[in-house]
């Protein structure tokens, strides 16, 4: 008994380049929060090949994940996931505590990170003086911190309402505008339409993929 | 507009000198995030530290006292000389087969001069009788006590007589009426002023005083050494304490001072020897003298003194341990409590040490929090314990920093366990954790 392990995950086969915006779409169970966390270098994959940022996440040890996370991975989470009676700016260098650098060079990112959110007026504000949508905000400005080549955003809207989620949605597409590679986990298809491109999984498969759709799209326009 | 990322780098791949690149310690941010934890759990943190601080405070106690009482033993036999010995008469006291003092044959005139001729080992003997009186002059009164003794007594008390001389042996063998006074009753009966050659009066006995003692100050059980009167043992045994009167060459009690070269305890049983021969002790019958070392008699009580120390000792060990739990368990708690906290924290890079760090400095805070909080403690309960229960204690900086180097250790070694397992938790059940 116990022996028939099922993998979570099944000849899956994607490749998501630098300045995409990626949906990611399915019941539960099916796989796309094992893929978020191995995309996330916070899981290797039993067998496979896994790159992040050209490196063979399976030749790397907990350290070397640890830096690689650090250094390339934004994360930004349902719940934002703020360290409470911080402020904002505090709760944004949370990454660069991490990383050699010098607390002036630490205290500019954050702010300039929670500018680009928005959050120029709520920098000394902590979480509790926040409005959930401004919460995310700083989440979002937490991940942007350390110049990452992609943002994880795992149900980034599944706390907020439908205004906010939308205003939310708006930042990320700005963010993308500007460069910044997002992949987001959710399972509402308005959400989803925000990005150029949308993945499904169900039974640790991936069912649909419209990276081929959305480049037609956009030769044809 | 853009802001911040150049694609150039953000697509750029990761270089093996990126991955490896040791970050700073961060150990102030991670000092930070520790009192931070602390003053949100204010009462929490405090009710921790408890066990830490009655420990601390209690070693502090214990350690104070000991070395207070050893301070004490050391002064005591400093005081006395380490190589004095006292004969009584009567059976060791020790023993408990005491005959009572009216039975006892004393010890005479005879015996002081037969310890008087072991030149080899013993370097100043003698006899001293003792007698509460009241010493008079020109109306002052002042109560104190005289001891008759022979001229070597100033020897083997090892004090100096700064003004006046001592008593000549002529003096002694004659019973003149003559004294030497310690400082506190120049001060008493003269106000200060010279009283060589002046006449007092012992009880109904006029006296010269012909010398006055060196200062000693009060001795480490608060007795006053300057508070006394010595005079020829003659005088005392005739004229004063009329010990004379039953036993005419009556020596009171013998005080000895050995050789500093030689071992007291060698000699100790030479001086019985001869005693027993004096006195015509049959073999196998006891001693009717008790010889006493004062160094060994202070050793000895000192020791069931240490009783004391030892069970604060062991109390304040059951403390530490005690409050080295409560401090693992409430890091436990902190640690659950955080767990989401940490899933973040290894989600955004950091590494396991990081997080191990993090809860191991929160510990010694705690424990250094606990360890100056106990230090107050120890040392106000020290000073309080020894104003009530009036004993010395010796309260030195090693033993403060000693106390709190301790507080911390006990913090790092019970905080290791949930800080390890902090830093081992898997960082995606950890943000998943609710």
């Amino acid at each position: 008994m116990g022996n028939n392990v099922v993998p979570a995950l099944r000849g899956v086969d994607t490749q998501i380049q630098p300045g995409e915006f990626v949906a990611i779409m399915g019941p539960s169970g099916s796989g796309k929060s094992t893929f978020m966390n191995m995309v996330g270098a916070l899981d290797t994959p039993t067998s496979g090949r896994l790159e992040i940022a050209g490196r063979n996440i399976a030749e790397l040890d907990s350290d070397q994940l640890s830096a690689l996370r650090n250094q390339t991975l934004g994360f930004v989470f349902q719940q934002f996931m703020l360290l409470p009676r911080t402020n904002a700016v505090d709760n944004v260098q949370l990454p660069l505590m991490y990383t050699r650098m010098n607390a002036g060079e630490k205290d500019r990112r954050a702010r300039a990170a929670l500018e680009r959110v928005g959050l120029a007026e709520r920098m000394d504000h902590t979480p509790s003086q926040l409005s959930g949508g401004q919460q995310q905000r700083v989440a979002i400005a937490r991940a942007l911190v350390n110049d990452p080549s992609m943002i994880l955003a795992d149900e980034p809207t599944g706390a907020l309402d439908t205004a906010t989620a939308e205003d939310i949605m708006g930042l990320f597409t700005d963010l993308n505008r500007e460069g910044v590679t997002i992949v987001l986990v959710t399972h509402e298809e308005e959400i989803a339409a925000h990005a150029r491109r949308t993945i499904r999984f169900r039974d640790g498969r991936i069912i649909e993929d419209t990276a081929g759709s959305e480049l037609r799209a956009e030769t044809n326009t | 507009m853009k802001h911040g990322i150049d694609p150039a780098i953000s697509t750029a791949l990761v270089t093996d000198a990126a991955l490896t690149e040791k970050p700073g310690l961060h150990l102030s941010a991670s000092l930070t995030i520790a009192l931070k934890a602390i003053r949100t759990n204010a009462v929490r943190s405090f009710l921790t530290m408890l066990g830490i601080i009655i420990g601390i405070g209690a070693a502090i106690v214990s350690v104070s006292i000991s070395q207070g009482a050893g301070q004490q033993l050391q002064e005591q036999i400093q005081s006395f000389g380490t190589h004095v010995l006292q004969v009584r008469p009567g059976s060791s006291f020790f023993g408990g087969r005491s005959r009572g003092a009216g039975t006892a044959r004393p010890l005479t005139d005879r015996d002081v001069q037969a310890l008087g001729q072991m030149n080899d080992v013993i370097e100043a003997v003698s006899g001293r009788v003792s007698a509460q009186v009241t010493l008079v002059n020109a109306g002052s009164n002042w109560p104190t006590s005289v001891s008759g003794v022979g001229p070597d007594f100033a020897r083997i008390e090892n004090r100096d007589i700064t003004a006046g001389r001592n008593f000549s042996p002529a003096e002694v063998r004659a019973g003149d009426k003559v004294a030497i006074i310690g400082t506190t009753i120049v001060d008493e009966l003269f106000g200060g002023g010279d009283p060589i050659g002046a006449k007092i009066r012992i009880d109904r006995t006029p006296v010269t005083v012909i010398g006055v003692l060196a200062e000693e100050g009060a001795s480490s059980w608060g007795q006053d050494q300057d508070d006394t009167v010595w005079m020829p043992l003659e005088t005392v045994r005739t004229r004063i304490a009329r010990t004379a009167d039953s036993v005419p060459d009556d020596a009171g009690r013998v005080y000895i001072k050995v050789w500093d070269h030689l071992d007291v305890l060698d000699v100790q049983s030479e001086i019985e020897n001869v005693l027993r021969v004096r006195r015509n002790i049959q073999p196998g019958a006891d001693d009717d003298f008790a010889l006493i070392n004062f160094a060994e008699f202070i050793r000895a009580r000192n020791q069931t003194e240490s009783l004391l120390g030892f069970l604060l000792a062991a109390f304040s060990a059951t403390s530490l341990i005690v409050g080295g739990i409560g401090i693992m368990n409430i890091m436990l708690v902190s640690v659950t409590e955080r767990t989401r906290e940490i899933g973040l924290r290894r989600a955004v890079g950091a590494r396991q040490r990081d997080v191990l760090t993090q809860f191991l400095v929160e510990a010694t805070v705690l424990g250094l929090l606990g360890g100056i909080l106990g230090m107050a403690f120890g040392m106000g309960a020290t000073y309080l314990a020894a104003g009530l229960g009036d004993f010395p204690v010796l309260i030195s900086p090693w033993t403060l920093a000693g106390a709190v180097a301790i507080a911390i250790f006990i913090a790092v070694f019970f905080g290791y366990y949930p800080a390890r397992r902090a830093s081992r938790l898997d960082p995606i059940e950890a943000l998943r954790y609710e």
